[in-house]
């Protein structure tokens, strides 16, 4: 035994699917394993058991002056009660081996074929069993069915045919029993489209340069009075304290100060691993600065770029993108690594 | 052979003749203990945890112990011989299985007679065993009349 799950074998073309169709009716008409005795003789007591559990009161099964007068002669078990005088007990059946049904199954399950449900038991009766009659199973793989496909998944209807046979070696009944073995059906992908991202919680302060944003134009402030440019935005410069202000449109581009990849937690309107990068945008143009102090960093998350692209110093271009259809954010794409130093 | 009023007597069997095609039997409605779905699993020596242990049940995928397939036979076989009677002989019992049969449940059992053989005084009767779920079972069973 290895922990290893073997590879699904794929029969991806005609040819490949009819040769393992062959290969699985090679096994028709096998028989599995030693003929099986059955561990007591029919008897009254589990008869008994039997139709009390099933509330069956037909007299037969447990009067013997009924059932002497009737055709039958005599006490007999229900006759449904065929596979129950093999049945292997609280042991249970006796699993490997190298037979021909353990290597039917494997070859099944070398495609995949590894669920099964019981599909149809189909018993028929030569003479009712009395007390005293002694079974002898013998089971041969009766049929195997082409591929199909059920509401289940898809696989093959497998039959064994189990006989039965009295001490005199004559055929008392039989019985069919088809089983499917199959692939479950692939679970259907998340059918839930991922929820839109959190809403920024907009304030006064800085409603306005989501507006901006909206409009395709990303912005800082500055100060009206001292010039000094800053972001995030707020009501008063850190500088000078004072409350007016201009927007000035900054550069779409920039340098990656830092960043960070979000394993856990996870929030359902994201992609993980999540890249989280902090940008340095380069100057304005228009608005120098003019304090010394008017470094501009955005929080971001990166487009179309692999994770591995991602460097302390990598120049970025940004692009404003629609996230939602009520919301526009930054996005930093990365054009060249930076210094790795 | 003497009979007086006591000694019991086996009730009636319903002759091939007075059998037709079509002719309903009537329904018959099986409470779905926990206690039949154990005690009937045990008697038919099916020890398979999926018909008496809930919790492994469970663990397995499946909400609750289901019923075994040897005591939906014998509840076919059942209702078919609570109709015809003692002097009936069942020949054959097909069944094709859907819908489990979960503790809690009731199942309903309906049947009626499909065909006759003259030659073999075969009737065919079908039965079907809904739940709540849809069908456990759909059976064909065939039984000799006298």
């Amino acid at each position: 035994m290895t922990n290893t799950t073997p590879a699904i074998i794929v029969d991806s073309t005609p040819e490949a699917k009819a040769a393992f169709y062959a290969e699985l009716q090679t096994y028709v008409g096998l028989e599995i394993g030693e003929p099986t005795p059955a561990p007591d003789e029919v008897n009254a007591p589990m008869i008994r058991h039997l139709v009390e559990a099933v509330g069956d009161r037909n007299p037969i099964y447990t009067d013997p002056e009924l059932a002497a007068r009737s055709i039958h002669g005599g006490i007999v078990a229900p006759p449904t009660m065929l596979q129950a005088w093999v049945m292997h007990g609280i042991d249970g059946p006796q699993r490997g081996g190298d037979g021909p049904y353990e290597k039917m199954n494997e070859l099944l399950f070398s495609r995949g074929f590894t669920s099964v449900v019981g599909t149809n038991s189909e018993q028929t009766y030569k003479r009712y069993l009395r007390p005293g009659d002694r079974l002898t199973m013998r089971t041969v793989i009766d049929s195997i069915s082409d591929e199909k496909t059920t509401g289940l998944g898809t696989g093959h209807f497998v039959s064994t045919r189990q006989d039965y046979y009295d001490a005199d070696n004559e055929l008392v009944g039989s019985m069919l029993f088809r089983i499917f073995r199959f692939q479950p059906k692939a679970k259907a992908p998340a059918a839930k489209p991922k929820p839109p991202r959190p809403r920024p919680a907009t304030t006064h302060d800085n409603q306005w340069w989501f507006d901006e944003l909206n409009e395709g134009r990303l912005c800082a402030q500055a100060c009206a009075d001292c010039g000094r440019v800053r972001f995030p935005t707020g009501p008063l410069c850190p500088s000078c304290h004072s409350r007016s202000y201009d927007k000035v449109e900054m550069p779409m581009s920039g340098t990656i100060h830092s960043y960070v990849v979000a394993h856990y937690p996870q929030v359902p309107s994201f992609d993980y691993p999540l890249p989280i990068v902090l940008v340095d945008i380069d100057p304005s143009t228009s608005h120098a600065g003019k304090t010394g102090n008017d470094k501009v960093r955005m929080i971001m998350n990166t487009a179309d770029c692999p994770e591995s692209a991602l460097a302390v110093g990598a120049r970025v271009r940004i692009e404003i993108r629609a996230t939602d259809p009520d919301m526009k954010l930054p996005f930093a794409i990365i054009e060249s690594t930076g210094a790795t130093s | 052979m003497t009979t007086n009023h006591l000694t019991p007597t086996l009730p009636d069997t319903r002759t091939y003749a007075s059998v037709s095609v079509g002719d309903e039997i009537a329904p018959f409605e099986l409470p779905l203990t926990r206690t039949l779905i154990v005690s009937t699993a045990i008697a038919t020596r099916d020890y398979q945890v999926v018909h008496h242990d809930p919790s492994i049940a469970a663990e397995r995928g499946s909400k609750d112990i289901i019923m075994n397939i040897l005591t939906s036979n014998a509840f076919a076989g059942r209702y078919v011989t609570d109709w015809a009677g003692p002097n009936s002989f069942i020949s054959s019992v097909k069944i094709r299985l859907g819908a489990p049969n979960y503790p809690g449940d009731t199942m309903t059992v309906t049947g009626s007679v499909t065909s006759k053989d003259d030659a073999t005084r075969t009737v065919t009767v079908a039965v079907k065993g809904s739940n709540s779920m849809g069908d456990h079972m759909n059976a064909t069973v065939e039984v000799v009349l006298p």
